[in-house]
């Protein structure tokens, strides 16, 4: 058994404490906005907050967060308005979404960390966060952009 | 020249000026702006033909079907086509609401579920949503809102010239005024409008039509992760499965052992799927599937599966030899698919002849969502949500893998998460269908990472050799290009080793150049997987070795490349046909060739607008060049100018120029996000993508040995969209600009380097 506070709410799961965070969350609480794209910590689909800290929830087990605060897309700000969402808004970064949840949580835990990055630490803090579609220069763009407003 | 970006130099990373929907009011200009449903006499535009009415179940235009307005106003449009980040979901329905005065802000948008008879051609690839559904669009926006004056007409009682339809009201002569929502009933009620009978807008009196700035209508849900993609469905009940199938396709399970998956806890069972074997259309590859409550679960279950696997008739292909005998194939004279001249004399008379030949490993889509499906069979039949590019084609293939009757199924399409021609093969779907078929529940079948790289439909590999006469003034006088590959037919009907025309029709039969001689042959190649289509397809490959050839010959000759380019592609004018030695019914990706001639002028534009855009011709750091690429495909025309940097042993590409001409724009911001899209992909085939087999198996698996482009190594990319009004055709967008990219960067590559690459993937180390 192992108690998370999943977006603010103290959750307990049942389950394997061995399984990955990204499957607790998508297939036990039901929250599918962290996405699975590769399963070893390669693409950053399932970027989720743990204590503020961006990690990849698919290299994360339910075990190792036991009594910590996990934060995900759908708990990122109560009105989706995080400043970093805004900016993705602003300047219309997705093309087909499915990777953007883990590049805006990326960001938000970078930005958090490092309010007025340079382009070289964008780059580097974002290098993990793969985009089939192509959508880099709109993202490091809008990381630049929510700096300015965090 | 519509430049979106402009680069910030001291960071070399552009800047994106992109505004947000600005809905000025019309309100103190009505008279301006004021549209008329009859106070103008009726004002059809020009209506062309296009592939559309060829496609199976070809083009819906009743607007009763797209439409349905709400009394409190709501305009809900049906999106049919896919939305894969292309953007269609958003830009049909946008050409609709423009066309019928509606207030975007008041349009909610709904997705149409796999069913053809009711929608038209639903397969969202090729690049033909916006190329085949903007008149459509149009048609569909202008009649519903000659309904609204209509209905408006008929409740006041006035000539019907005299009512205004504008921004979401319908205005009578003497200040009446009802909403889209009082007449909802009233108007669709009304006949519908013959094309010739709507009073359409004209071109300046676009709203959202070719502005670019209309967002897309799933930004707020998938910034705040609510957007639903294919594994994002719940069913009460839910199982979750994944399968371990055969490492080679034709291959199958000898024996299996399920004892210690079975003793996972979560897991509840394991059931052998039906094997294919080649052709295997889109059915599955069958294999061994894990049932349990949840992913984790099926997949440690299907970790202790003990499996004992044959090959088949496939567990011989193996990419090393596979390679060197297309290019032995090369060699020798092919099936003659264009002979212009007699190239053969003018080799043989050459005073010069140049020769190279291009190859290219398999590529696999690799889409950032990979494939997963859900499925709930019960004795009213099967309900499916997937991430599908063709769902119709899916409803037929679920059906057939349960024995159900199409009647019986519905497709409900999700967001994919990407798709690049992979979604169109939904043999995940049938998976799910007959799991779910087996264990009486809902099953969501989820494919790791893992599996979408070794199950592919694999862009092909191939090897293309070109043959290049010369006189002794160093012109070029015959030009003989050989392909070898395996085709996308052989997924399809028994293989015999020969590409389709259409295959070659992709940038190689359809060469452009202005030179006397020209044959286009091609050799057998047995396919020994399955063979699929990928972004922008055989124009891969054929553009990546004309491209590259170009660049070579430039050098040869002492030419700069655009010059080279040029002089190759030769005066504006339509290809002829007949002239180039090509039949009357020549493949022009489904378009009429009257309607959608080969237009050197266009390509020539473009090659001149990425090279000026990026200023080819510089001085450049040491270590520095420019490649230049430009091709036609999708009936679009794309160059691409590609600034290569060598630096630390490693190849990157710090800027690039992605020029398009793809007649009528009709959302700009989209076509800048698919060149920019396109720039990223090209340069990641350029550089990484290879997918190669021994033994019949895939040897990479994941990102770590299968990588792409990242975010500290993207090229940043002015887009350059050449305007046009709306009587220049709209053409593809989605995939033509992908082709030109890897040949750029070769171009760039050698002339920062002198290294010449003839092989994809090039590598990133210099």
């Amino acid at each position: 058994m192992t108690t998370i506070t999943l977006n603010g709410v103290e959750q307990v799961f049942d389950e394997d404490p061995t399984m990955p965070l990204l499957w607790a969350i998508r297939d036990i609480a039901g929250l599918t906005g962290t996405k699975y794209g590769c399963g070893a910590g390669l693409c950053g689909a399932c970027t989720v907050h743990v204590e503020g800290k961006a990690v990849r929830a698919c290299q994360t087990s339910l075990r190792s967060v036991e009594g910590k605060a996990v934060t995900t897309i759908e708990g990122l700000d109560p009105e989706g308005n995080h400043p970093v969402q805004v900016a993705w808004r602003d300047l219309n970064v997705p093309q087909c979404g499915f990777c953007q949840p883990g590049q805006i949580m990326q960001a938000a835990a970078f930005l958090g960390e490092t309010p007025k990055p340079t382009d070289a630490e964008i780059l580097a803090a974002m290098s993990g966060n793969v985009c089939r579609c192509g959508c880099y220069q709109r993202i490091v763009e809008a990381v630049r952009h929510a700096s300015t407003g965090i | 020249m519509l430049n979106y970006l402009e680069p910030l130099l001291e960071t070399g990373i552009a800047t994106v000026r992109l505004t947000k929907v600005t809905r000025r009011s019309f309100l103190g200009t009505a008279g301006a702006f004021a549209l008329a449903a009859y106070a103008m006499p009726a004002r059809a535009f020009d209506a062309y033909a296009t592939g559309g009415l060829g496609m199976e179940h070809g083009l819906v235009e009743d607007p009763l079907i797209f439409v349905s307005i709400d009394p409190d106003g709501t305009v809900t449009l049906v999106a049919h086509r896919s939305e894969m980040g292309t953007g269609s979901r958003t830009s049909i329905p946008m050409v609709m609401a423009d066309e019928m005065e509606a207030d975007w802000t008041r349009v909610k948008i709904i997705q149409a579920p796999g069913d053809e008879p009711k929608y038209g051609n639903q397969d969202t690839d090729g690049s033909r949503s916006m190329r085949h559904h903007i008149q459509m669009a149009r048609k569909i926006g202008g009649a519903v809102r000659t309904m609204l004056a209509r209905a408006g007409a008929e409740e006041w009682g006035v000539d019907p010239a005299q009512v205004i339809v504008e921004m979401h009201e319908v205005k009578g002569p003497s200040g009446q005024s009802l909403g889209f929502g009082d007449l909802a009933a009233a108007a669709m009620a009304q006949p519908v409008p013959a094309h010739e009978e709507v009073a359409y807008k004209t071109e300046d009196q676009f709203r959202y039509i070719g502005k670019g700035e209309v967002q897309i209508t799933d930004l707020h849900d998938i910034t705040t992760g609510s957007a639903v993609y294919g594994a994002d469905v719940i069913l009460p009940g839910m199982k979750y499965a994944v399968i371990a199938r055969p490492p080679v396709v034709g291959g199958k399970a000898l024996s299996y052992d399920a004892t210690e998956a079975l003793k996972v806890p979560g897991v509840e069972s394991v059931h052998e799927l039906p094997y294919a074997s080649m052709p295997t259309q889109f059915a599955p590859l069958g294999g061994i599937a894990v049932v349990a409550r949840n992913t984790w679960a099926a997949t440690q279950g299907r970790d202790q599966l003990k499996i004992e696997w044959d090959a088949g008739p496939n567990g011989g292909y193996s990419s090393e030899p596979y390679m060197a005998e297309m290019i032995a194939t090369s060699e020798h004279p092919g099936t003659v698919a264009r002979d212009q001249g007699d190239v053969e004399a003018a080799l043989a008379g050459a005073v010069k002849t140049f020769t190279a030949t291009y190859t290219q490993d398999h590529v696999a889509h690799i889409p950032m969502e990979p494939p997963a499906a859900i499925a709930s069979y019960t004795a009213e039949g099967l309900e499916i949500w997937a991430p599908v590019q063709s769902p119709y084609t899916t409803r037929k293939d679920a059906a057939k893998a349960v024995g159900l009757d199409p009647e019986m199924v519905r497709v409900n399409v999700t967001l994919l998460g990407g798709g690049f021609g992979r979604k169109s093969k939904a043999d995940y779907v049938a998976e799910a269908a007959l799991l779910s078929k087996k264990v009486g529940a809902p099953v969501r079948v989820q494919w790791t990472r893992e599996d979408d790289v070794k199950h592919s439909f694999y862009h092909t590999t191939s090897a293309e050799r070109i043959d290049v006469a010369l006189d002794e003034s160093g012109a070029v006088t015959g030009w003989r290009h050989r392909s070898v590959a395996p085709s996308i037919l052989s997924t399809f009907a028994p293989d015999e080793g020969n590409v389709l025309p259409l295959e070659l029709a992709m940038g190689m039969t359809d060469l452009p150049f202005d030179l006397p001689n020209i044959r286009c042959e091609h050799g057998k190649a047995l396919a020994h997987t399955r063979i699929g289509w990928f972004r922008s397809v055989s124009n891969i490959p054929h553009a990546w070795a004309i491209g590259s050839c170009v660049g070579e010959l430039a050098h040869e000759l002492g030419k700069d490349q655009r010059q080279m380019w040029l002089e190759l592609i030769g005066a504006p004018r339509s290809l002829d046909l007949k002239a180039a030695g090509l039949p009357e019914d020549f493949w022009n990706y489904g378009e009429p060739i009257a309607e959608f001639p080969i237009e050197t002028g266009r390509l020539a534009d473009v090659l001149n607008i990425a090279a000026d855009g990026i200023g080819y011709g510089k001085e450049l750091p040491e270590g520095e060049g420019i490649g230049l690429a430009v091709h036609r495909s999708f009936v679009s025309y794309v160059a691409c100018a590609a600034r290569v940097k060598v630096a630390d042993g490693r190849i990157t590409v710090p800027e690039m120029h992605m020029a398009i001409d793809c007649g009528f724009a009709a959302n700009p911001e989209r076509i800048q996000s698919q060149m920019q899209g396109a720039a990223v992909m090209g340069m990641t085939v350029a550089l990484h993508s290879g997918i190669t087999f021994e033994g019949g198996a895939v040897m990479q698996s994941n990102y770590y040995d299968y990588d792409v482009v990242r975010s500290d190594n993207f090229p940043t990319v002015v887009t350059h969209i050449v305007p046009h009004p709306f009587s220049v055709h709209a053409t593809g967008v989605g995939e033509p600009g992908v082709p030109p990219v890897s040949p750029a960067i070769a171009n760039g590559l050698f002339a920062a380097t002198g290294d010449r690459r003839r092989h994809l993937p090039m590598g990133v180390e210099a």
